[in-house]
This record gives structure tokens, sequence and C-alpha cells, in this order.
């Protein structure tokens, strides 16, 4: 799948590069924040507050005069295990259901088929606020309620690879050889479908982060105080005429992640799916 | 094609009524006591037991869905508890905003997404290729509710050309109402005023909305047109003598439109989902900002209203959608 030559082909485009170092710097971000930043995230000095970004706050103060940046840097953390989490819930949901209606055909596969369209038939952002707002604002409900809306799409795609695979002659083979079901599903088939999952997960990471952040922005997501960037944002909003900076950073670093997966998943659609190459 | 359209009218059916169901679910596993809530802080017991009985909320949830669903066929979406107004009444006061917004947004990204894609795909592998590839991941990859943000700070605060929010300036008489559709009304009763500040009103938040969506449009046509360049008519076209513009825009973008009726399709109905938090930021009084309001107030009536609403247009979009693609397509034969 992966030889030397596409993987040196992978860094010779700037973008996926790009992409990679973004990621990069987030995992790490992530996993050195005492390291990183200057302040505790929610270490309140009320003397400081909203200060403009200076060598003693590189981005500012907010209206309780926590240092903005170290709040970001703790905020990777969040954004990091959010969208992780709920791709993952979705993958684990999706490959599933799509393995059995795939694999099965039949009635299995008509219920399993319409219930996602049920599912695909809501804006999934309406959907995720009307489960946040039944389970009650916290970030562990607007990761359910994201998993919830993301899964479908899922279940469609391994659906389908599974449906292109079936009658394959290797799959055959392997229920010839005395393989259950589901050994050939897990043996045979998924291994099959990894590409597209693997492009499709990696740029699901970041809309996720950013349908999450969104929920928090409208108060359905991550609660004070906890440093998320989306409930940074919905605070700072308040702010945002008389001190640019409490949206700015914030929300910046929101767009640099969704952007640093986006052009990672597009990287490795090249890189893994040669195919599609020109096409997208 | 009878049979296809009768078979997909009756999968949108089917998706409605679970849909309803979901939404009944949903908005009856919210934590908190409506009754309680729309009786306000300071009822009696005996107050809100009342009103609870009032409002239908004493009876099993199966009857609950039944009184609603007989309503909903009625035309009755129940009763807002936090106005104590009809749903639906309040719906179409701020379903035509959302309209209006989602429309202009739709032309945005449409018209840019499409030219930029067009513009890619003839410079293939050119510089402005690569910044135009950028340019729509950007897009895809802003939240929106930062952009908004960004540009209130830019356009309303630093150069104070643009206003804050709203859909007409303060003072201003909205046009007399045909379609609810502010600049529409206002040139239909030829009002200057109320159509300057309507545009005035609508340009941040539709921009905000359509970037979000413009990338879809430019990959896709960046796609199509490539593919159809390469096919054999149009070296025929070259070969010809006749000029690039029209070998592109004549012969090549004839054949590309088509799957982008699909996506149009698809694209509007996620604005009219997506718009929510658009509606928020630039306070733009349409159902995502009513919907984000009910949520707040566990206004479930509303809840399901909008949900209801939003998901209805979806599902008839998409129908509509298909069925505008089998006749824009001969070829294409449902079964």
């Amino acid at each position: 799948m992966a030889d030397i030559k596409s993987f040196v082909k992978f860094f010779k485009n700037p973008l996926s590069v790009i992409g990679a170092l973004i990621i990069s710097a987030l995992v790490m971000a992530a996993i050195f924040a005492p390291v990183l930043a200057t302040h505790p995230p929610n270490e309140i000095v009320m003397a400081d507050k909203l200060a403009q970004p200076s060598p003693a706050h590189y981005f500012g103060t907010d209206e309780m005069g926590r240092d903005i940046y170290s709040r970001i840097v703790y905020g990777s953390r969040i954004s990091l295990q959010v969208g992780m989490q709920v791709v993952g819930i979705a993958i684990s949901i999706g490959v599933f259901t799509g393995a059995v209606s795939g694999y099965y055909g039949g009635w299995i596969d008509e219920i399993i088929m319409r219930i996602t369209d049920m599912f695909l038939a809501f804006p999934s952002m309406i959907l995720a606020m009307a489960i946040a707002a039944a389970l009650g604002p916290s970030l562990s409900n607007a990761v359910i309620a994201s998993s919830i809306t993301w899964w479908p799409w899922y279940t469609r795609m391994v659906r389908s690879q599974i449906l292109a695979l079936r009658e394959a002659e290797f799959v055959e083979a392997a229920r010839a050889s005395g393989n259950t079901m589901f050994g050939v599903i897990i043996k045979y088939i998924l291994p099959n479908c990894l590409s597209p999952l693997i492009v499709q997960a990696t740029m699901d990471v970041g809309f996720a982060i950013q349908l999450t952040a969104g929920l928090s922005f409208i108060g359905l997501g991550a609660q004070p105080p906890t440093a998320d960037w989306g409930s940074m944002l919905s605070t700072g909003r308040k702010y945002m005429l008389t001190h640019w900076w409490y949206v700015t950073f914030p929300g910046l670093f929101i767009f640099l992640v969704v952007l640093g997966f986006n052009l990672l998943g597009d990287g490795l659609r090249d890189h893994l799916d040669p195919k599609l190459k020109n096409t997208a | 094609m009878v049979a296809y359209t009768a078979r997909r009218l009756m999968l949108a059916i089917v998706v409605l009524i679970g849909m309803s169901l979901m939404t009944f679910y949903i908005s009856h596993a919210i934590p908190g006591d409506p009754a309680r809530l729309a009786s306000g802080a300071h009822a009696k017991a005996e107050q809100v037991e009342s009103l609870r009985v009032q409002m239908g909320l004493d009876k099993p949830l199966p009857v609950q869905y039944m009184i609603y669903m007989k309503g909903i066929i009625s035309g009755d979406l129940g009763t807002s508890v936090s106005t104590r107004r009809p749903v639906a009444d309040e719906l179409k006061e701020y379903l035509p905003a959302t309209i209006e917004l989602s429309v202009f947004a739709l032309i945005i990204s449409v018209v840019a997404g499409v030219f930029f894609g067009i513009v890619s795909a003839v410079r293939r592998n050119s510089a402005l290729d690569h910044f135009l590839r950028v340019f729509s991941l950007v897009g895809a990859s802003i939240p929106v509710f930062w952009l908004g943000l960004l540009f209130l700070i830019f356009f309303y605060k630093q150069l104070n050309v643009l206003p804050i929010g709203g859909r007409i300036g303060i003072g201003i008489n909205p046009p007399t109402k045909a379609t609810g559709l502010y600049i529409i009304d206002s040139i239909l009763s030829g009002d200057g005023i109320a159509l300057k500040s309507s545009i005035s009103h609508l340009v941040l938040p539709s921009i905000t909305l359509g970037y979000s969506s413009m990338g879809v449009f430019t990959r896709m046509a960046r796609s199509c047109v490539l593919e159809v360049l390469s096919a054999d008519y149009i070296r025929t076209a070259r070969a010809k003598g006749l000029k690039e513009t029209i070998v592109v825009y004549k012969h090549a973008l004839r054949n590309a439109i088509l799957p982008l009726i699909t996506l149009v399709g698809l694209q509007f109905a996620y604005l009219l989902g997506g718009t929510v938090l658009t509606e928020t930021i630039f306070s733009w009084p349409g159902l995502g900002s009513y919907s984000v309001t009910a949520i707040t107030n566990l206004n479930f009536p509303a809840i399901m209203g909008v949900t209801l609403t939003i998901t209805t247009l979806f599902v008839v979009i998409n129908l509509i959608t298909d069925l505008c693609y089998a006749i824009a397509d001969p070829r294409i034969v449902y079964k």
C-alpha cells in the first residue's frame, strides 16, 4: 500500500506537509501543555483583566485576567480528544452496521439503510443541537450528540465497500476454507476498506472539532471555566468590538486545526488512493 | 418515471414519520419541567399542575405523540411555551428570513465556486490553481462563527461600512409584505430605502455562510470540467479552430453542469440547517436564532416545529433535486 516512493511523494506536496506539521504541532501542544503554557489555564488575576497581547501575555488575557495563550495550549487537549472521540464512536458504530448491512443484505440491510436515511435527512447541526440540548449541556454530551449525527456516513461507506468485495474471489476462498462470517469480514474484507476509511476519518476529526466547537459556542458544549476553544469564543463574543484578541486567537486555532486535518486528509488520499488523485 | 417518483415519495413520507418520532422523543427527553418553566418561578404547585393538564403533559407519551401528529396534519404545531403563541405562526414569521439568507448564500457559493472551479481546471497545476484550491479549503475549514465575528470586527468596527446585525436598519420600515423576503418585497413595492438597507444587512451573513460551502462547488466544477476537457468532442472542437473560451464555456461547461444540479440541491438543504450559527452571530431573525432561543428555554413545541420544518424542507429539496436530475439528463432511467 505504501512504498517508499509514494511516501516521498507525500512529502513533496507542500500542502500535505503543512497539514502534517499543523497536526504534529497540535499533538505536541496537547502532550506538553504544562511545559508550553506560561500560566496555569484557570489562574484568575483580576488586576490583569482584558490586557492586550504583550510579552507577559502573548495573546492577551480574558475578562478574569486568565492568560489566553495558556488556555489555548490546554484547549488543544480538549479539541484533540473531542475530535478523536467523535470519529472513534462514529467509526465503531458505522463499521459494525455497515459490515452487517453489506454482508447480510436482505431485510437487515433494508432496515439499516432506512435508519441511516432518517439520520441523514436531518441537517447535522440541528440534530446535534437537539440531542445535546436533550442530554443537557456538557462536553461529553456534545461528543455523543456529534457522534450520533456522524455514524451513518461510515455505515454507508463500509457497506458500499463490502458490497464491492463480497463476491470477490479471495472472499469466496476465505469462506470456503471454513471461516465464520465475522472472521471473513474482520480478517479479509475490512483491511481492504482501510484506505478510504483513513482518509475520511482524518478529515472528519477536523470537522468534528468544528461541530463541537459550534455547539460550545451556542452554550451546548464545554462549560466555563473549561479552557475550550469554542466556549472561549462564546464568552469572548461579548468583548469582540472592544478587545479583538479575545475572539481572534481561539478561533484562529480552531481554523488552523481543521485546515490541518483537511490538508493531511487530502494528502493521504493522493497517497493511499491514486485513483482519486486528479478528480478531487 | 412515475413509479420512481411514487417510490421516492413514499420513502420521503416514511422518513418524515420516523423523524417526527425521533424529534418528539428527543424533545420529551429534555430535562426540566416545561410546565413549571411556562408558569413562571412564583407559580404555586396547583397552578403548575393545571397548566400541565392544559398542555397535555400529563398524558402518556404515545398519546401525546398522537395528539401532536393530529395537530400537524391540520397545520397546528402546538403553542410556544415561552410566548404562548401558536408555533406555526411564529415559524411563518421566522422562515422567510432563513430562506432569504440561505438563498443568497447559495447564489454566492454556486457562482463563485463554479467560476473558481472552471478557472482551476483550465489553468490546471498553475499557481492560480493551487491558490484557489487552498482558498476553498480555507472556506471549508474556517468556523462560520469565527469568520462572522472577524467580519464584524473589520467591516462594522474598523471600517464602519456595514451594519452589525438584524435584517433592516433601525427606524426603517420593512417593505410591504408579499413574500416575506425583504429584498424581493422592497423591489416589488419600489421601496429604495428598504432595499438598500436590507441588502447591506444581508451582505456579511450571506458571504459568511456561502463561503463555507463554496469549496464543494469549486472541487466539483474543477473535476467535472477536467473530465470533460479530455473528452474526444472537445478535441474536435479545438481542432475546428474554435476559441478556447467558446470551447470551455459552450462545450465543456454544458456537459459538466449536470452533476452540479445534485450538489446545488444538497448544499441548499445543508445551508438551511447551517444557518444556526450564522444567524446567532448576526442576530438574523430566522429559524436558527429561533431554535437557539427555544433550546435555552426548553420550549419543545418550538424545537419540534423548527426541526420538522427544516427537515421537511430538506427532504423535499432532495426529492426535487433527484427528479430534476432525471429530467435534465434523458440518459438516466429510474426504475
